[in-house]
């Protein structure tokens, strides 16, 4: 209790951190000694608490291109500054939701959005009341002591995200979060992320396969194409927000999504019947 | 009807409602088998030295009581030091496999080889080696149940998904951070697994160690019970060895529950 910044929920800690990807390629061998060209000359920059969408066709490098933001995985050729440092190494400042939810089976529900505040050695008593504030927010304040095993699968990746935010990320880095999920579900998980977003205000950017998820959440959609993975189109979204269901059937919307879908079916990724 | 009575309201069965609904098929059978076994033995007049009855050994095991305690006492600390030793060495040797090109490109492949060596086909020149005593016996128990361990320990060290990894990293993770939060805890089950396999092993390997060259144990029992012709005997020696085998099963499965309180698989624990 020595430090104010302790308080729970109401702090707004995470300023987003912009993010900038010049001439990045990314080749590599494959399993059977083959080399892939997995990105070639992505440049794209991402503006500090801007909600940035990624849509492409499978094995168009959008994972590659986020877990090299990461720092997790080297780039071939090109730079990468993440908050206008370079990346080199794991970046300090970035969480990550992927497609599955990776919950610890042998930690509870608490213990799992803790992990970050463990590992990173933050203050232990801040932030287990900022977790249980945020497992609260996503409607799971009763399942804290329960273990993953005994969870839906939509719950699940509610914990993930909450331990995703616990650790007030400056970029969030998802990838195809919702992707295993049923469809409602889903849009409620798409829902809950916006209001979490627009409280906090971290830069997020999000992959997914699904167009109408893309225009639904985002300032700008990147469209990819494939082999090599290039940037096609980015298309900029500014429908007011807190955008819904009511969203989905604004002309701007679906005008978006006709954009983006008209590039995949140029790209041969759709066919038109 | 004292079935009802143990039923306070049907709604919540009591504890021993439960037990019997879950054990009672199990004990009935049991006490079937012996029955048959008990009255046929009498009808037809088997001697003792071919099949003794149920009652004949139970006799026997409170008449010689002394003895076979005696001799599990050997067996057992033959089995806890080859199981203990196994564990010692099998574990960190995972790690390394885990770990380590050099050892996961040669030690590991070479040890899945010797594998294939019966290992009870080595007592004999162990008792070469390390003469009489309980070294031997040791050494058998410890080779047998030492695979099962080392092999199911790196197959759960390697179990950790990718993602599961890159998420730890990312959060600044060193190696031994990843591996006491991931890779540790994630293998468990299966390490518990291998376990549950080697001590039931090492019970084979200890009392088989005793049939080759021995002074004590329940396996030299059954050998003197033998030559004696004194076939109650080595029922009776039979009876406690499966008692000691299931006792050190179930204390490793209790160990599992305690270490995993959250896993949901049933590890039930042997009738």
């Amino acid at each position: 209790m020595i430090d104010d910044r302790a308080g729970p929920a109401v702090e707004n800690a995470s300023a987003g951190v912009p993010i900038r990807v010049s001439g990045v390629t990314k080749r590599y061998q494959s399993a059977r000694g083959g080399e892939v060209h997995a990105l070639d000359e992505i440049d794209l920059s991402i503006d500090a608490g801007e909600f940035v969408s990624i849509v492409g066709p499978s094995g168009c490098g959008k994972s590659t291109l986020l877990m090299l933001i990461s720092g997790l995985i080297p780039a071939t050729t090109g730079t990468i500054a993440v908050g206008g440092a370079p990346v080199k190494g794991a970046v300090g400042n970035v969480a990550i939701v992927f497609q599955r939810d990776v919950l610890l089976d042998w930690r509870t529900v608490l213990a799992n959005v803790l992990l970050p505040v463990e590992i990173k050695k933050l203050d232990p008593l801040s932030h287990r009341r900022k977790a249980q504030d945020l497992l609260r927010s996503v409607g799971l304040a009763e399942f804290e002591d329960k273990y993953p095993g005994e969870l839906s699968g939509g719950m699940r990746q509610r914990v993930a995200i909450c331990r995703a935010l616990v650790q007030d990320p400056g970029l969030l880095l998802m990838d195809e979060p919702f992707g295993a999920l049923d469809a409602l579900t889903r849009e409620q998980m798409n829902l809950d992320l916006q209001r979490m977003w627009l409280r906090d205000r971290n830069t997020v950017l999000f992959i997914t396969h699904s167009i109408e998820e893309a225009v639904l959440l985002s300032d700008r959609v990147v469209v990819m194409s494939s082999r090599p993975g290039r940037i096609a189109d980015i298309v900029t979204d500014d429908l007011p927000r807190p955008r819904g269901a009511h969203t989905r059937s604004d002309p701007r919307f679906i005008e978006h999504v006709e954009r983006i879908r008209r590039h995949f079916l140029a790209l041969g990724v759709l066919s038109e019947t | 009807m004292s079935l009802a009575q143990a039923v306070p309201s049907p709604a919540t069965p009591s504890k021993l409602a439960i037990w019997i609904n879950r054990n009672g098929p199990v004990l009935a059978i049991f006490a079937l088998v012996f029955a048959v076994w008990e009255v046929a033995v009498r009808a037809l007049g088997v001697p003792d030295y071919i099949l003794p009855s149920p009652s004949v050994i139970v006799a026997k095991i409170f008449v010689s009581w002394q003895l076979l305690l005696e001799n599990a006492f050997v067996t057992l600390q033959e089995i806890l030091l080859g199981f203990g030793l196994s564990v010692v060495i099998a574990i960190p040797l995972a790690i390394a496999v885990v770990y380590s090109r050099i050892f996961e490109r040669v030690a590991f492949p070479f040890m899945v080889s010797l594998q294939t060596i019966p290992k009870v086909a080595l007592a004999p020149i162990l008792v070469i080696w390390l003469g009489y005593g309980i070294m031997p016996k040791v050494m058998v128990a410890f080779l047998i149940s030492f695979f099962p361990i080392v092999i199911n320990s790196v197959i759960g060290m390697r179990s950790a998904e990718k993602e599961m990894i890159y998420l730890v990293q990312s959060m600044g993770a060193n190696e031994l951070t990843t591996f006491l939060k991931i890779r540790l805890p994630k293998a468990l089950p299966s390490i518990f697994g291998g376990l549950k396999v080697g001590i039931g092993q090492a019970v084979v390997g200890a009392t088989v160690g005793e049939f080759i060259a021995a002074e004590a144990g329940l396996g030299y029992l059954q050998l003197i019970s033998q030559v004696r012709l004194d076939t109650p005997l080595l029922f009776a020696a039979v009876v406690v060895l499966s008692l000691l085998g299931v006792l050190l099963f179930n204390a490793v499965a209790f160990a599992e529950r305690i270490a995993l309180p959250w896993s949901r698989v049933a590890t039930d624990v042997a009738e």
